[in-house]
């Protein structure tokens, strides 16, 4: 019952909380740069506006696929939230990616093409961490499935804090957050334009944009994955820490330059070795 | 039924010899591909009637096995013959060696006799996928050979000595799969290496005789490590049955018996022979170098996985096999050429395959007969798409197959499926990645979890700018025609189905085949993922599968303005050209992103390949020197 409840909750209300938790990080972002910044609801405002807009697009396809992001990530998002197997969300999470890199790659524009391949570049980046997190859960739980992983007596971040930093690391990438926004960013890019989605307009990017806050959610929820346990105070604590965690990527964005492609994917290629493998290392030596 | 598998392709094998008619020959490879086809499903419908239970046959053998000595010893002389035309050394002494050795102790040591042939779960699965995937094969040859030729006017027309090979091959990979001693075993497994090097050098032009001969000494390798499998078997405990070996267990015969599987799926430090088979017909890189004789080499892995869980000799295969899925697929990604691609990830994929036969225990084990079922058919077809799609668009780079989608709709969807079933969620691959994630992290090997992990992340990579290639929009140059034959459609659609239907039927081929092949090696009764698990993962798959179906129907109801694409404001008329800086028309052009410098095998192959070498010379100490 608690499940269904979850699941309708997370998919009718992720995206409320994901736009919401967007106006937050502007206006947090604008009082660092001592600027006063946009009203809280303005990604309300924004997506009304690309909604209303006369649907123009470059072909006849980007739609389709950029809707089946979107599908497809409720369903990743849902499944976590449904407790189902966490290795799977992560594989369901990449499939809806390749989506929205075929939407971009679809036009044939040099400037979405590029962002495209960053984005591809991006993945290959962030997958193998992701993947020793799922890893790390089975070692500390004996499950992947999240309904087992929250049940736990322990949180798993005391087995698995390694596993917490290189994630925390590379979550910067799927926030799209400076230095790590290579494919598209929140702020102007000059080199590409808007990489990714350059080709998107109205009701097209308003979708990808709705994506996205499902996407930062789901993100938020793996995060919680690492501080619940069967007590109900560790929800609260998951549910503080995620603010922490939000706080710091905003702060990270803003004090940080663009990096190069070269440096995003050998760094988190390395924390990945570091902070997960050792991580992992030390669970599998002790089991 | 037995020498009925084996005869009826070697006999018709003979026939393209006699029959010189092309038509006639069309015709003759149609009817022999179905009877092929046919004759097996019989042999299985009998075999299931009698019970499905495991068959012995040839406990004695009188002309069989005089008539196999012969064999090794002509396979020798064509060696030596095909050696000494071409000046080439090492064949011969490999070739010599290993004939020499297996001659020496058929006649002077005394073999306890046990049934030569055997017939059991993973017989029949691989009897399927060489018939059906074989059989449509030979189908595709029919038009892509005619193709071939009318594109490649310079390669001498030898279609007839093409043909007998692809038959003879069936009919060796239908005795490599059904014998049981290690002796039969040997002689399919000598005659698939030598049909392999003929076929590598079908154009018979300089690369292709130095390819051909790459291949013939590696194999020729893992045959002399056969060989003294054998001898060992044979010496110290007086059998050569494959079931025996397994059941003592001993190391170095183990060891041996892995080399030649290595050399045979062409895993490092022996991946060279197999890109260098790129350079054969696509047919023969289709049948031989993806969807079955590299299989060869997991199959005999498999067999003798049993006995590597846990000893020196699994971990020796397994980081072999984990240390290539990884360099082979951030190698694949500087490849531009599409068969280099799919050869890489074709070693990788073995690679993964046998890096769960090294581990061996049930859960790897069920994973790699998943991955093999899989590999066989989407690698399958996207040799044949990429065969057809050289033969309409004249180049197989991927970067002419930018906006294939457009120019040949049908040729972009079937490569679509192939790559979508190597490595994205509707498909089983995933599920066998899963299984193989969970069974690696189980068994505490630490090194091939970082492989799994660091590998499907490169994997995704290549596949993924592959398929943005394909289905980029635009309005193409010039208009191809496709000059795909009928036939060549035909096998590609059945490969495209049975992708589908595998998908579809997931939790079925994991009750019916894989887990009556895992159970019968293993000997116990559970299952490695239990039914509702695997129901609830086919369901969840398919919902993802039915997504871009429906969306495409959501937005076709939406009008939309088409409008030029961004490009500065400079764009000249279409999406085709632009304004550049000293005002005159240019076309666009957009390339993948091939990360050379960083992924090239210039600066990857060499240390991979020392590193790999390292790994199998100090096993063999380790092994020899007594340590277990």
């Amino acid at each position: 019952m608690i499940r269904i409840i979850l699941v309708l909750a997370y998919l009718l209300l992720a995206p409320f909380l994901g736009a919401l938790l967007d106006g937050l990080d502007r206006i947090i972002s604008a009082r660092m740069q001592r600027r006063r910044g946009p009203s809280l609801f303005q990604p309300f405002y924004d997506l009304g506006k690309l909604f209303s807009k006369e649907l123009i697009t470059v072909n006849n396809v980007q739609l389709l696929l950029n809707m089946s992001y979107l599908v497809i990530l409720m369903i990743a998002g849902a499944m976590l939230f449904a407790g189902a197997d966490l290795l799977m969300v992560l594989f369901i999470l990449s499939t809806a990616d390749m989506f929205l890199i075929m939407a971009a790659s679809s036009d044939s524009s040099p400037y979405a093409n590029m962002g495209a391949s960053r984005e591809m570049l991006q993945m290959m980046a962030y997958e193998p961490l992701t993947l020793l997190v799922a890893v790390g859960f089975y070692l500390t739980t004996g499950s992947f499935h999240v309904g087992d992983i929250i049940n736990a007596p322990v949180s798993a971040v005391v087995f698995m804090p390694g596993l917490l930093v290189g994630f925390m690391f590379t979550a910067a990438i799927k926030f799209r957050k400076s230095p790590f926004d290579l494919s598209t960013s929140h702020h102007a890019h000059q080199e590409m334009v808007k990489g990714l989605t350059t080709e998107m307009s109205g009701m097209t990017l308003a979708i990808m944009n709705i994506a996205e806050y499902y996407e930062k959610i789901l993100l938020f929820g793996i995060f919680c994955l690492f501080f619940v346990n069967s007590t109900w105070w560790s929800w609260v604590a998951a549910i503080v820490v995620c603010g922490v965690i939000f706080f710091m990527e905003t702060l990270w964005d803003n004090v940080s330059a663009r990096v190069k492609w070269k440096t995003l994917l050998y760094s988190c290629w390395v924390v990945t070795l570091v902070a997960g493998g050792v991580n992992i290392l030390i669970l599998m030596l002790d089991k | 039924m037995i020498p009925l598998l084996i005869g009826i392709p070697v006999l018709l094998a003979v026939m393209f010899q006699v029959v010189r008619n092309e038509k006639a020959r069309g015709y003759i490879v149609y009817a022999g591909a179905g009877i092929v086809m046919l004759t097996t499903i019989v042999f299985i419908v009998r075999w299931i009637q009698d019970g499905a239970r495991t068959w012995e046959f040839y406990i004695s053998t009188g002309l069989i096995a005089h008539l196999m000595t012969a064999g090794d010893i002509i396979l020798m002389c064509l060696i030596i013959y095909m050696s000494i035309k071409y000046g080439k050394v090492l064949p011969i002494l490999l070739s010599a060696a290993q004939t020499a050795l297996v001659l020496y102790i058929e006649f002077t040591v005394e073999i306890t006799e046990g049934p030569h042939i055997m017939v059991d779960w993973l017989t029949i699965l691989m009897c399927i996928i060489i018939a059906c995937i074989g059989g449509f094969i030979c189908i595709y040859t029919v038009g892509y050979m005619k193709g071939y030729h009318n594109h490649h006017k310079e390669v001498k027309d030898r279609q007839p000595f093409f043909f007998s090979m692809l038959f003879l091959f069936l009919g060796a990979m239908f005795g490599l799969v059904l014998s049981q001693n290690l002796i039969w075993i040997y002689f399919f497994w000598e005659i698939t290496s030598v049909i392999s090097f003929l076929m590598i050098g079908y154009t018979r032009t300089d690369e292709a005789i130095h390819n051909s001969f790459m291949a013939l000494w590696m194999n020729l390798l893992g045959g002399l490590g056969f060989a003294i499998a054998i001898a060992l078997m044979a010496v110290m405990h007086g059998t050569v049955q494959l079931s025996d070996v397994v059941g003592i267990g001993e190391l170095l015969p183990l060891l041996c018996l892995a080399l030649a599987g290595l050399t045979k799926s062409a895993q490092l430090p022996f991946s060279t022979w197999l890109l260098g088979a790129m350079v054969a017909p696509t047919p023969s890189s289709a049948l031989l170098h993806s969807a079955t004789m590299v299989k060869a080499g997991v199959y005999l892995l498999i067999r003798i996985s049993p006995a590597l869980e846990g000893n020196l000799v699994g971990i020796i295969i397994s980081s072999i096999g984990g240390f290539t899925f990884i360099m082979a697929s951030m190698m694949a990604i500087a490849q531009n050429d599409g068969k280099k691609v799919l050869a890489f990830s074709t070693i990788s994929n073995l690679g993964l395959i046998v890096g769960c036969a090294g581990i061996g225990v049930e859960e790897t084990v069920w994973a790699a007969i998943f991955l093999m079922i899989f590999h066989s058919v989407s690698k399958s077809m996207l040799f044949q798409s990429v065969g057809a799609t050289e033969n309409t668009l004249g180049s197989r780079d991927i970067e002419d197959m930018h906006g294939l989608i457009i120019r040949v709709p049908k040729l972009a969807y079937i490569m679509g499926i192939g790559i979508a079933g190597m490595y994205l969620a509707p498909f089983g691959m995933l599920i066998s990645k899963w299984v193989a994630l969970k069974a690696f992290v189980d068994s505490g090997n630490f090194v091939l979890v970082l492989c799994i992990a660091y590998g499907s992340a490169t994997t995704m990579f290549y596949w993924t700018k592959w398929l943005a290639k394909l289905l980029c929009y635009h309005i193409p140059r010039e208009t191809v025609e496709d000059v795909t034959n009928k036939d060549e459609y035909v096998s590609m659609f059945f490969h495209a189905v049975l992708m589908l239907l595998l998908c579809l039927l997931l939790p079925l081929v994991a009750i019916w085949v894989v887990n009556p092949i895992v159970r019968e090696l293993f000997g116990n009764s559970t299952d490695v993922l239990s039914m509702s698990v695997l129901t609830t993962m086919a369901i969840m798959l398919i919902s993802i599968f039915i997504v871009p179906v429906v969306m495409f129907f959501i937005s076709r109801r939406s009008h939309s303005e088409l409008v030029p694409i961004y490009m500065n404001g400079i764009n000249e008329g279409d999406n085709r050209f632009f304004l550049n800086s000293y005002g005159e028309k240019e076309h666009l052009y957009l390339s993948n992103w091939y990360l050379r410098f960083e992924f090239g095998r210039r600066h990857l192959r060499v240390p991979s390949i020392i590193l790999a070498a390292a790994i199998l010379v100090l096993g063999f100490c380790l092994v020899i020197g007594g340590v277990s």
